[in-house]
C-alpha cells in the first residue's frame, strides 16, 4: 500500500439548505465507505480560501488568488495499492456534483 | 440565529444577518463533510455565527450603523464581546425569535406575506421552498418576501412586546398566521402531497415561543397550540406508509400520538380561562372530542354539532358549514346531512373544493345510492389538487360500486 494525497479543487458549495445537507451526506457516505475499506490514512481538513503567499523573507503577500475553479478547498490522505486504485477510489467523490475535481498525488516513498 | 443577529445589527441590516448565517452554514458544510458532523451541530453553528458577527462589528464599526438601542455598547471594545455573547444566550435568542415573529406580522403586509416571512426568516426556508409551500411561482414569492423585508427594515427595530397598545392586535395576527401555516401543512392543497408534516412542526415550534412570555401566553394561545397538538396527533394515521390519504372515518386510531393528545388536552384545559371564546377554542374542542373517541362509533357527535353551531356564529364559512353538515349526518343520519349540505349559504364557493363532493358521495353511499355516490366521487377526483387526493377519491369511487 502506498500513500496518496487527494486535493479537492474548485467546486461551488453554495446552494439551498436541502442541497447542502444532501452534499454533506454524500461526502460523509463516500469517506465512510473509503474508511471501511481501509483506505483512509487521515480524513483531512478543509482549507480557508485565501491565506498568505511567502516567496522569500521579504515577499509575504496575501493570496493565492487562484481562479475559483482551481482553489484547493481541502485534502485527504489515503492509502491504496497504486495510483490507479487511488484515482479509481476518487471517482466517487461528491465534489463532481458541484463542478470541482480531485487532484491525486502520490506521496514520495522513502525506500529503505 | 437571524433574529439574534438583528438584535446586534439592527433590523435594517437583516440582509447582513442572513449573510452571516448563510456563511456559517457554508463553513459548516466544508468542515463537516471532511470531519463529520460534530456532537452539537447547532452550538458549532452559533459559535461560528457569533465569531463572524464580532468580526464584522469590530472591523466595520464605521462602515454602517447597527442596532440603534445598542449604540454605545457596540462601540467600546470592553462591552462589545459581552454584548454579542449575551445576544446568543438561550433566553435572548428565544426572545428575539418571538419579537421577530411579531415583526413579521406587520399590519402593512397581507397574511400570506406574513407567513412567508416567518418561514423564510425564522424557519430557514429558502425562497423556493416557501414558494412551493404556497403553490406560488418562485419570482412572485421572491418579490413578496423582498417587499416584506423592506417593510420590516423600515421599522428599524424588532417589535417591542411591552407595547400594550399594539400587542393585542399584533398577537392576533401572529396567531392567525401560525394557524394558516399549520393548516397548510395539515390539509394544504400542495401539488405534490396533501400533508406536509414539516410545516405543522414549524407552526407548533413557533407557537410554543408564545408560551414563554405572560403577555403572549393568553388563553387563545393555549387553545391554538392545543388544536395544533390534537390535530398533529392524528398525522401518523392520516397518511399511510405508502403515502395514501386516510379519512377520519378509516384511520387506525392506535397510530394516533398519545403524548401529543395528552399535551393538547392539558393546553385545552389551560385555555378555559377568561371570558372570550375564540375559534381556536372551538376547533380545539372539536379535535379533542375526536381524540377522545377510541373508535369512530364512540365519538360524541351531538357535542361536535353543537360546537360547530357556535363556530358558525363566530366564523361562518361554507367549509365550516360543510363540516358541520357532516357531523349532523353522523348524529341524525345521511338524509339530514344531505339536507344540511344543500342549505349551505354561499355553496358556490365550494364548487372547486373536492371534499364537498366527497361528502355528498359519502352520504349518498350511506343511503344506498351507489351510482350517484360514484359520480360524486369522480367529480371530487376531478377537483383533486394532488395525487394523494386523486387516489383517495378514485378508491372511494371504486369501493362504492363493488
Amino acid at each position: 500500500m502506498s500513500d496518496f494525497l487527494y486535493l479537492y479543487r474548485g467546486g461551488d458549495s453554495n446552494g439551498t439548505p436541502e442541497q447542502m445537507q444532501q452534499s454533506m451526506q454524500k461526502w460523509g457516505a463516500w469517506l465512510q465507505d473509503l474508511g471501511a475499506k481501509g483506505h483512509i490514512k487521515d480524513q483531512g481538513n478543509p482549507l480557508e480560501a485565501t491565506g498568505k503567499v511567502v516567496k522569500k523573507k521579504t515577499a509575504i503577500t496575501d493570496g493565492p488568488y487562484a481562479e475559483a475553479k482551481d482553489i484547493i478547498g481541502g485534502y485527504t490522505l489515503v492509502q491504496a495499492k497504486d495510483i490507479g486504485e487511488a484515482a479509481k477510489l476518487a471517482a466517487g467523490c461528491p465534489i463532481f456534483d458541484n463542478g470541482g475535481f480531485v487532484e491525486v498525488r502520490p506521496i514520495m516513498q522513502m525506500s529503505m | 440565529m437571524v433574529a439574534a443577529l438583528t438584535r446586534l445589527f439592527g433590523v435594517h441590516n437583516l440582509a447582513l444577518a442572513e449573510d452571516v448565517v448563510q456563511d456559517a452554514f457554508c463553513r459548516a458544510l466544508e468542515v463537516w463533510k471532511l470531519r463529520g458532523v460534530p456532537e452539537n451541530p447547532s452550538a458549532w453553528l452559533m459559535a461560528t455565527a457569533k465569531n463572524r458577527a464580532l468580526d464584522i462589528l469590530r472591523r466595520e464599526r464605521t462602515a454602517r450603523t447597527y442596532a440603534p438601542e445598542l449604540g454605545r455598547q457596540l462601540e467600546s471594545e470592553w462591552t462589545l464581546a459581552p454584548t454579542v455573547a449575551e445576544a446568543f444566550g438561550e433566553s435572548a435568542i428565544r426572545d428575539d425569535q418571538l419579537r421577530m415573529m411579531f415583526s413579521c406580522c406587520h399590519p402593512q403586509l397581507p397574511e400570506v406575506a406574513q407567513v412567508a416571512l416567518m418561514l423564510n426568516i425564522l424557519c430557514g426556508f429558502g425562497v423556493s421552498e416557501v414558494a412551493a409551500a404556497f403553490l406560488t411561482k418562485q419570482p412572485a414569492m421572491e418579490k413578496r418576501i423582498a417587499r416584506g423585508k423592506k417593510v420590516l427594515a423600515s421599522s428599524m427595530r424588532l417589535f417591542d412586546l411591552s407595547d400594550e397598545r399594539d400587542l393585542p392586535a399584533r398577537l392576533s395576527a401572529v396567531q392567525r398566521a401560525l394557524y394558516l401555516l399549520f393548516s397548510e401543512g395539515y390539509h394544504g392543497a400542495h401539488a405534490a402531497t396533501a400533508v406536509r408534516g414539516e410545516l405543522c412542526v414549524e407552526a407548533m415550534r413557533l407557537a410554543e415561543l408564545l408560551l414563554a412570555s405572560p403577555q403572549t401566553a393568553t388563553p387563545a394561545t393555549h387553545a391554538l397550540i392545543a388544536l395544533m397538538c390534537l390535530n398533529a396527533a392524528r398525522l401518523p394515521a392520516r397518511v399511510d406508509a405508502r403515502g395514501n390519504l386516510s379519512s377520519l372515518y378509516e384511520q387506525d386510531r392506535a397510530l394516533w400520538d398519545a403524548e401529543l393528545i395528552a399535551k393538547g388536552e392539558r393546553l385545552l384545559d389551560h385555555s378555559a380561562t377568561g371570558t372570550t371564546i375564540t375559534e381556536f377554542h372551538i376547533e380545539a374542542g372539536i379535535a379533542s372530542l375526536h381524540s377522545r373517541a377510541r373508535a369512530l362509533e364512540d365519538t360524541d357527535w351531538p357535542m361536535i354539532v353543537s360546537l360547530y353551531d357556535t363556530l358558525m356564529t363566530i366564523r361562518p364559512s361554507p367549509v365550516v358549514a360543510l363540516n358541520r353538515a357532516i357531523a349532523v349526518a353522523q348524529r341524525d343520519g345521511a338524509e339530514r346531512g344531505l339536507a344540511e349540505i344543500s342549505a349551505i349559504a354561499n355553496a358556490d364557493r365550494l364548487a372547486e373544493y373536492p371534499f364537498y363532493f366527497g361528502a355528498l358521495g359519502e352520504l349518498e353511499h350511506r343511503l344506498g345510492h351507489c351510482d350517484i355516490a360514484r359520480d360524486h366521487f369522480l367529480t371530487a377526483r376531478a377537483r383533486a389538487r394532488n395525487p394523494m387526493e386523486r387516489q383517495f377519491f378514485a378508491r372511494r369511487a371504486r369501493e362504492v360500486v363493488s
